[in-house]
């Protein structure tokens, strides 16, 4: 008979206030096989994990079930615990009683009925388990960091300094991402490229660095400690060996684009380089646009080429890599303005967006960084700033705060005064957060030194009149309609993850919530991890955030990944295929449906009756095996099964979940 | 009693094989964001949708459950590369045969999702509750008690 200890958490009132413990702990102690249940207000405190490890000894328990939060979330802690205590970690199981019950259900009564029956579900697995010991294989010492913004390129820095090699995928043809757009960074004022050019540089000049850019991840496979990537370089048209960087392929260049760099506000050409200071400064050709691509005309930057490094043959490269562990730091999109009509966006060009209006103050942006109206290029005199649009609207864009639009509009209020003193700012807002170092001196410095005018409301309507834009709001602390003649709107649009995300997140395998930003392994414990293991997270593709907040999470990613690394090997999970050569027949249906080809068949001789006899079975590979059981599934005959979740436990976790 | 509060009563005992990757992650993050469904749904986690033999399926029918899913990674997601498809190919097999031995192949359904997908989690098991509900309960293949 088995000695199976219950341990049930209460995980303070998160499980406690729907789920009745004392019926669940009464009815756990008839369970087949239990000996001991009982219960601790936090499992996995201390005092329970000493409960546990206690009762282990002192009941002689051979199979433990923690009744607590999802196995995704403490297995690992709850089996560490049972090893101290001298028992093998795989002869553990979780009851999920708050994921899958008592977070999802409200009705008491129901609640404790699903908690037993999930309870019982794994004491009957538990009866089952085996004892299993983990294998050791070797760690591929690199690293991947998807997206070349500040995020990537301070998790590829600090890796690198760490010493080991990192990949650096960035799609764009250079590295630099948002921060590269920005003008000034609030609270401080310091100029973003100043401090940013520095450190793209830094990252194209490390050993340890190699720079993809125009790249994209295309396959990702493999576990932690052996991803296999699969990462396409798209054709630059150019080659990276011979090009110096001259620019007379561009500034010859006759067919002009709308540049992605400066939001559409200024043009470039079809080979360029989407700003001066791009890394590397080799330029792209964007085939799209590009005469040569398109009508087999023109070859103009080919003929000016002084290094002839233009080559039109260029094709796609895949490249094939394997890495320990990957970074992803894809950064944010703005939401589209589609649906909301009202603030005329697309319809006049002075209502802009906030990221428009950071080219236009960007001294290397379009205009020289006079800050000039885009229709007529006249210095604005009033200036309309609206705070979040498509932020915290549950109807039409996103229920969350944006949480970088209150500081940044005020830094805006503050660089048009700079620029144009004669301007006045109207801020129309909601709410000003200003949680942050500084950052509420800072915006009280743009009402009482800059004059900026804060109205607390809506704004209703922006409609263009002769050469001004009409702005109907609320004032809604005088409780008074206003009419602001404005010469420049600008929209605090709602990060968003990249309209691709959700895409990556499939690859990956990674989650992410309703909006698409990544989630994290634990929102406090664990903020830099993935819930896969190998993979971490950095910058506003988990979420808005500031820049401090993007680098001070690079970091964190970083040093989780180097801790990574730095293991040699690491423990394989033993929950693979065996097969019991007894029962196979040789059909070899299973060798079909394994997808890392870690069965092949083997020649058996025995004896039968007396007589020698060969005949094939099948083997399993336990390096290559990944424990998915589809061959388990295929088998006929039964012979294979998998480890940690045979057969026989799965049917009488079936059968104890039906009682 | 009548037919309709018969129905009213009837409480479907639903068992969801989710694969670790996807559903079961899934099912996590509709815990995680407190969207509820029906406490008639049961989940039992399997590595991968691929793990999940028709056997199972035919147990679970066979001790009394009313609706049996069966939710792994989208098409194309599988943790493992292909293990969903071959859960596909097997379980449109398996409700045919259902089918011919005369249970209604209503009751079990295959899902896709994913990690991220909570919200949809919660859905699926409210609507196939519903559907059970309807239904009735599976009496075709259940032990005679
Ligand atoms: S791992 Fe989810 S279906 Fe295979």
């Amino acid at each position: 008979m088995r000695r199976i200890g219950v341990f049930i958490c209460w995980c303070g009132t998160n499980i406690a206030a729907t789920v009745d413990i004392e019926t669940v702990i009464k009815e756990a102690r008839e369970m087949p096989g239990v000996v001991y249940a009982g219960d601790n207000k936090y499992m996995c405190s201390e005092t329970g994990q000493t409960q546990i490890k206690g009762t282990i000894v002192q009941q002689k328990l051979d199979r433990v079930v923690i009744a607590s939060c999802s196995p995704r979330m403490h297995e690992l802690t709850f089996r560490k615990t049972a090893a101290a205590a001298g028992l093998n970690p795989y002869l553990v199981e979780i009851a999920n009683v708050r994921e899958h019950c008592s977070w999802v259900h409200k009705d008491k009564d129901a609640a404790t009925v699903k908690a037993v029956a999930l309870i019982r579900t794994a004491v009957a697995k538990a009866a089952l388990d085996t004892g299993l010991e983990p294998q050791e294989f070797v760690v591929t010492r690199r690293a991947l960091v998807i997206g070349g913004g500040i995020a990537g390129i301070q998790a590829a820095l600090d890796i690198a300094e760490a010493g080991y090699a990192v990949d650096l995928v960035e799609r764009t043809p250079s590295i630099g991402g948002r921060m590269a757009q920005l003008d000034k960074t609030f609270p401080t004022l310091d100029c973003s490229a100043c401090i940013l050019t520095p450190k793209m540089v830094d990252a194209a000049a490390h050993p340890n660095i190699n720079l993809l850019t125009y790249s994209e991840v295309e396959e990702v496979e493999g576990y932690v400690g052996n991803f296999e990537v699969t990462i396409r370089q798209k054709a630059r048209s150019v080659d990276a060996a011979k090009c110096t960087g001259c620019g007379l392929c561009f500034e010859k260049c006759p067919s002009k684009v709308k540049s992605e760099f400066d939001e559409g506000l200024a043009l470039r050409k079809a080979i360029y380089v989407p700003f001066p200071q791009a890394v590397p400064n080799i330029p792209v050709i964007d085939r799209d646009h590009c005469r040569w691509f398109s009508k087999k005309k023109c070859g103009v930057c080919k003929k000016v080429c002084p290094a002839s490094a233009v080559d039109f043959e260029q094709s796609d490269v895949l490249i094939k890599q394997k890495y320990g562990a990957i970074v992803v730091a894809t950064g944010f999109d703005l939401i589209g303005f589609e649906i909301f009509g009202e603030f005329g966006y697309g319809k006049h060009p002075d209502i802009i967006t906030s990221m428009e209006f950071e080219r236009l103050v960007n001294a290397s942006g379009p205009g020289g960084g006079k800050l000039l109206k885009p229709s007529n290029q006249q210095p604005p005199k009033n200036v309309v700033f609206v705070h979040c649009v498509g932020s915290r609207d549950k109807s039409r864009g996103k229920p969350y705060c944006s949480k970088i639009c209150c500081m940044y509009t005020a830094k805006h209020a503050v660089l048009l005064k700079e620029k144009h003193p004669e301007a006045q700012a109207y801020v129309f807002y909601i709410d000003v957060r200003t949680a942050g170092k500084d950052f509420e001196e800072f915006h009280r410095r743009a009402v009482e030194e800059y004059a900026a005018v804060y109205l607390r409301g809506l704004v209703g309507k922006v409609f263009p009149s002769g050469d001004k834009l009409l702005v109907n709001g609320v004032d809604t602390l005088s409780n008074q309609a206003v009419e602001i003649e404005a010469d420049l709107v600008v929209l605090a649009a709602a990060l968003t993850p990249r309209h691709d995300a959700e895409g990556l997140a499939r690859m990956l395998g990674i989650g992410s919530d309703a909006h698409n930003f990544f989630v994290e392994a634990h929102p406090k414990l664990r903020p830099v991890e993935s819930h896969t293991a190998g993979l971490f997270l950095a910058g506003t593709c988990q979420g808005p955030r500031d820049i401090p907040e993007t680098v001070a999470q690079a970091g964190a990613a970083a040093a989780k990944a180097i801790a990574l690394l730095n293991k040699e090997t690491l423990l394989s999970d033993p929950c693979v295929s065996a097969v019991d050569e007894s029962l196979c027949t040789g059909c070899l249906a299973c060798l079909k449906v394994c997808p890392y080809k870690a069965i092949s068949d083997k020649p058996l001789t025995e004896k039968v009756h007396g007589r020698q006899r060969r005949r094939l079975v099948a083997e399993v590979n336990k390096a290559l095996c990944q424990g998915c059981g589809a061959c388990s599934a295929a088998c006929r005959p039964g012979a294979m099964n998998l480890l940690g979740f045979s057969n026989e436990q799965l049917l009488a976790e079936v059968d104890a979940i039906c009682l | 009693m009548s037919v309709a509060a018969k129905t009213q009563d009837f409480e479907p005992l639903i068992v969801a094989f989710c694969c670790n990757w996807c559903s079961y992650a899934g099912a996590d993050l509709a815990g995680t964001g407190r969207m509820s469904y029906p406490a008639n749904i049961r989940v039992i986690r399997v590595p991968c949708s691929s793990r999940v033999s028709p056997n199972f399926i035919l147990r679970a029918f066979q001790r009394g459950a009313d609706g049996v899913v069966v939710a792994g990674c989208h098409p194309g997601d599988c943790h493992y590369v292909s293990g969903n498809y071959h859960a596909r190919r097997r379980f449109s097999m398996l409700r045919r045969f259902l089918e011919f031995v005369g249970i209604e192949a209503e009751r079990l359904e295959v899902h896709w999702i994913s990690a991220s997908e909570g919200s949809r989690f919660a859905q699926v098991m409210q609507d196939i509750t519903d559907k059970i509900r309807v239904l009735g309960p599976n009496r075709k293949l259940r032990d005679s008690r």
